[in-house]
């Protein structure tokens, strides 16, 4: 449409367009008289650069508060999942039954939980089994997600249909209720039923963005253009859908990140997650909801930790949302 | 321009796009009949110009030759063969020789990839046509025909504005060295002082490159200027065809005139003298054409042939014994001339 | 800084009088200035076209006089906005919105995003009187059905309950004038009303408005970048570069003879229908940054009369010539040198 409209060609969506066409004029082949005052040039260096959507979204991030907070609290995290040992020395299953139930004292600043195990070294070590199943899920979910809903929005078809349906019914599955269900049969210590049984709930959400980016980018003239120049399938998928196509996915990973942890807490907490001797969060707010007049430290530092991660999760997701959408900027 | 053999010869070439109704079991009840019954031959070197309004079928037109829809039926010969039957291998190769610039150089384009990723995508699909190591020098070489400083390779698209897009487009689309570009609205997104920029430079490329060129726009001034050969679309068929002196100076198809008629002329001493002809209403959907005539419903001298018998595209009767101007194709029962465009 | 825009125009009854008016918008890459001391006027009956390109400012001056600037980010930052001798800009945001729709209406390119699309096309015609004039439901129907009429919508008593989409491009750019001809306003500003529509569509609303505003004798302010367009139905133009007019003209000298070098550009760089020509003239280079417009005259980098003078000196809006004003230093050999 000729003349779209001034005002946003004017503030220029924010991209680096407008103020990038006085170079463009400079150095075209038509060319100015070179008397041209360097006025007339670039308004200030960054335009000159090549600057991608990445690098753009990217250079919003570093500048977005929101973001740098939320990014050195998940950065903690990580190290500390990995390598608990570097700021806790003791050992979270000894117990010393003497000391259940203390409050803080010298070299224990949480408190001892009712079996006198240390409360801090706890809080520590739990970040793994969180961060360890937040991870993991969300990555699951992510690839199975994104994989099914891009194929079928690309192809479109029965399988398209067929993948709406399934989608819906694992929609309609209440999480709580299918965590007791299927969880409770399984015996195994380790985080990866539950890791399971979150990517198996978590798929459908991620499909649907998925599928519904990729209709969208598929539409583009680009995709067309590559399609005209005899590109196949795969080029088209890899090379010009997904990387258009992918941020939406980003964002809803992101924020799906802290609330997996925050399911595998609930489900902890139920008896039907992670089981000990695992060290979580989830079991120890559950084991420590009996005592909460009595004791209430060991509730509220594990609780504090579970909720400082899924906000710093859920942060950085919008953080994410709103460098990668350019709608809002 | 020297008219060659023809390198295009495309015969009754329809599209029909299926209106399916239902979730799972889809069930056809209508079509939309985008493209129905064209013909049309392009010579070396030659500019045939479409024109039409929205919906007449002209950007399926152009994806049809592109290859990016198939043909309902029809035929598309390029060099004798039938490109329409091919499929794999064989269509990618011969789609090298056709290449498309789009309308809004806004979307043709991948904000993810640079300006050289972009131009150089052909060279990568195509491996044959360039080696891995020249292509960067291709690239650049590019840039510099089509008036951007070859140093832009590594910059982004949104970095450039509308009309510097639509010539990394058009690099893109003569990458491989086509002999053919279809260009479906090139210049109707940009700025008037940029379009008159664009124009000359696709007029430039085509002396430089021997290019033959489909240009479909809905701007009748801009498809006279550039253009050897004309074709007036209307509802999917073509309702006149000639050269550009035929269709414009001395039309003989209702509609050609109405359309040229309506063309706001820049110059207001013409507004007086100027012969306009409003037509009622609007154009039929292309789900539901008139039967006959496509035109019949806006016009005003439709009788009951017309809506009897479809008008075949030829030279009418009356002027077939003529050797001027209007000795020239027309699907019109009743066709006539009729002096539209004031002349100076 | 001070461009004087209606130097030759005596103290005629002005409808609208923009003096002046600035507007700014704020951006990641700096103040963009959409509209640099823009002055125009209007009288009852009277066609202004507004010709310019993209990021020219013509249609940011005409929401900043219809007051629906988005602002943030856009800001007027000065000027006057005199409409029937008060100035808008002092008004109160109340008394603007009464003003608005029912003094002074604007009609848009794209109509389907201006009508809102749950609501049938009859109760949103009927919606403008009974909110402004508190007519009964019924009565605000019938009316509207007269109004659909009145814009030549046929079989409109059967069509008044359809909804936007049901309607075809033309009639509802249609329904788009018959919404702001409801409160039988004094200004019309159309922004780019034909710019979506088909050529032979075009022409018939192009004639519908012009009749209206002949028969109603409104003020017309129709913002395009069509130069044909222009020519069938303006009395004067006004040409923007840059968010400045660079020329105001009566139609017929305008096409005659332009008086700035861009007028002149743009006219020599446009294709014509009557012959085939050959390579257009196009004006080098692109239009501004509004980020950073050149000093002194916004278009010497493009101008091939441009001298040292326009690097430095912005020009004022000198008078050339009965009822026109241009904005160039070397305005007289502009106007000399053309055809």
């Amino acid at each position: 449409m000729p003349d779209p409209y001034v005002p946003k060609e004017a503030i220029g969506h924010g991209d680096g367009g407008t103020a990038a066409l006085a170079i463009g004029e400079a150095e075209s082949l038509e060319r100015r008289p070179s008397a041209a005052p360097p006025s007339a040039g670039p308004p200030g260096a960054p335009v000159g650069k090549p600057r991608s959507l990445w690098s753009d979204a990217w250079h919003d991030l570093r500048r977005n508060p929101v973001f740098v907070l939320s990014a050195l609290v998940i950065v903690f995290l990580v190290v500390i999942a990995i390598w608990p040992q570097l700021i806790a020395t003791g050992n979270p299953y000894r117990a010393d039954l003497a000391k259940a139930q203390q409050g803080s004292q010298p070299g224990h600043p949480f408190g001892f939980d009712t079996q006198g195990r240390d409360v801090y070294t706890r809080v520590v070590y739990g970040a793994r089994a969180s961060i360890t199943v937040g991870v993991c899920a969300t990555a699951g979910a992510a690839l199975l997600g994104s994989l099914l809903g891009g194929l079928a929005g690309f192809f479109g078809g029965w399988g398209d249909t067929l993948l709406s349906r399934l989608a819906d019914i694992f929609f309609g599955i209440p999480v709580i209720l299918g965590g007791l269900v299927f969880l409770s049969v399984v015996t195994s210590t380790t985080v990866w039923p539950v890791v399971g049984f979150i990517v198996l709930l978590g798929w459908p959400q991620v499909s649907r963005i998925a599928r519904g980016s990729v209709v969208t980018a598929k539409q583009n003239d680009y995709v067309q253009a590559a399609r005209a120049l005899g590109a196949g399938n795969g080029r088209l998928l890899l090379r010009h859908i997904a990387p258009n196509a992918v941020a939406p996915v980003i964002v809803v990973a992101t924020i799906a990140l802290g609330t997996y942890i925050a399911l595998e807490a609930t489900l902890s907490y139920l008896g039907a997650g992670l089981k000990p001797p695992t060290v979580s969060w989830g079991i120890d707010i559950s084991t420590a909801s009996a005592y909460i007049r009595s004791a209430p430290h060991m509730l509220l530092w594990p609780a504090g930790a579970l909720s400082i991660t899924v906000l710093a999760f859920i942060m950085l997701g919008d953080a994410v949302r709103d460098a990668l959408d350019p709608k809002l900027r | 321009m020297a008219p060659g053999e023809p390198l295009l010869e495309v015969r009754d070439l329809v599209k029909h796009f299926p209106l399916t109704q239902g979730v799972l079991f889809r069930k056809q009840i209508g079509a939309v009949k985008a493209v129905d019954g064209v013909s049309f031959d392009l010579r070396k070197g030659e500019t045939l110009g479409v024109v039409g309004e929205s919906g007449c079928g002209k950007s399926t037109l152009a994806r049809l030759l592109v290859g990016l829809e198939r043909p309902t039926s029809g035929r598309i010969h390029y060099r004798g063969e039938d490109i329409t039957a091919l499929s794999g291998r064989a269509l990618t190769s011969v789609r090298r020789n056709i290449q498309m610039v789009f309308q809004d150089p806004y979307t043709s384009l991948n904000p993810r990839m640079t300006v050289g990723d972009i131009i150089g995508e052909p060279y990568e699909i195509h491996p044959e046509v360039a080696p891995r190591t020249d292509r960067r020098r291709r690239v650049q070489e590019l840039l510099e025909v089509v008036g951007l400083n070859p140093e832009f390779i590594n910059r982004y698209p949104h970095q450039f504005s509308g009309g510097q897009r639509q010539r990394i487009g058009i690099a893109r689309g003569l990458a491989l060295r086509p002999e053919i570009i279809v260009a479906d609205e090139p210049v109707s997104a940009l700025d008037v002082s940029v379009q008159a920029q664009v124009v000359n430079l696709l007029e430039q490329l085509q002396d430089e490159f021997d290019l033959s060129y489909v240009f479909i726009a809905h701007d009748l001034s801009v498809v006279r200027h550039i253009s050897d050969r004309i074709a007036v679309m209307y509802l999917g068929r073509i309702a006149e065809t000639g050269t550009d002196e035929q269709i414009y100076d001395h039309p003989t198809h209702p509609y050609t005139q109405a359309l040229l008629s309506a063309v706001p002329v820049p110059d207001p001493e013409a507004r007086a003298h100027r012969d306009r002809i409003l037509l009622s209403g609007d154009v039929p959907s292309p789900a539901d054409p008139p039967s006959g005539c496509p035109f019949r419903t806006r016009c005003w001298k439709a009788r009951p042939l017309c809506a009897e018998v479809v008008p075949p595209l030829d030279v009418p009767p009356e002027f077939r014994e003529s050797t001027g101007p209007a000795h020239h194709a027309s699907a019109c029962h009743f066709a006539e001339e009729r002096h539209v465009v004031p002349s100076e | 800084m001070t461009n004087d825009g209606h130097g030759g125009e005596g103290g005629g009854t002005a409808l609208l009088d923009v003096r002046d008016l600035t507007v700014e918008f704020r951006t990641r890459d700096g103040v963009a200035h959409a509209v640099n001391g823009v002055s125009y006027r209007v009288a009852p009956g009277e066609t202004l076209a507004v010709l310019g390109e993209s990021g020219s400012g013509k249609s940011v001056t005409a929401q900043a006089v219809m007051g629906i600037l988005d602002s943030p980010p856009g800001r007027v930052t000065g000027g006057q906005v005199l409409f029937h001798g008060r100035d808008l800009l002092t008004l109160r945001r109340e008394e603007r919105r009464r003003i608005r729709g029912a003094k002074m209406a604007m009609i848009f390119q794209d109509a389907l995003s201006a009508l809102n699309p749950v609501l049938s096309v009859g109760a949103q015609l009927a919606e403008m009187f009974r909110v402004h004039e508190g007519t009964s439901r019924k009565e605000a129907r019938g009316r509207a059905v007269e109004l659909m009429e009145r814009v030549g919508i046929p079989a409109a008593r059967a069509r008044v309950d359809d909804y936007p989409h049901q309607f075809s491009g033309g009639m509802r750019q249609r329904i788009m004038i018959a919404m702001a001809l409801a409160l039988g306003p004094d200004l019309i500003i159309a922004d780019e009303p034909t710019t979506a529509l088909d050529v032979t569509v075009q022409a018939q609303v192009m004639d519908l408005l012009a009749e209206l505003q002949r028969e109603l004798t409104m003020g017309l302010i129709l913002i395009t970048h069509d130069l044909g367009v222009v020519a069938d139905v303006a009395d004067t133009i006004a040409v923007m570069y840059a968010g400045r007019i660079v020329e105001t003209a009566p139609v017929h000298a305008l096409y005659r003879a332009p008086a700035h070098p861009y007028t002149r550009g743009l006219l020599e760089s446009i294709p014509r229908l009557d012959h085939k020509g050959r390579r257009l003239h196009a004006i080098k280079g692109l239009p501004p940054s509004l980020t950073a417009i050149p000093p002194g005259c916004p278009f010497h980098p493009r101008c091939p009369l441009a001298q040292d003078i326009c690097r430095t000196d912005p020009p004022p809006l000198y008078e050339a010539g009965p009822g026109r004003a241009s904005a160039c230093h070397f305005w007289k050999e502009t106007l000399d040198g053309a055809r």
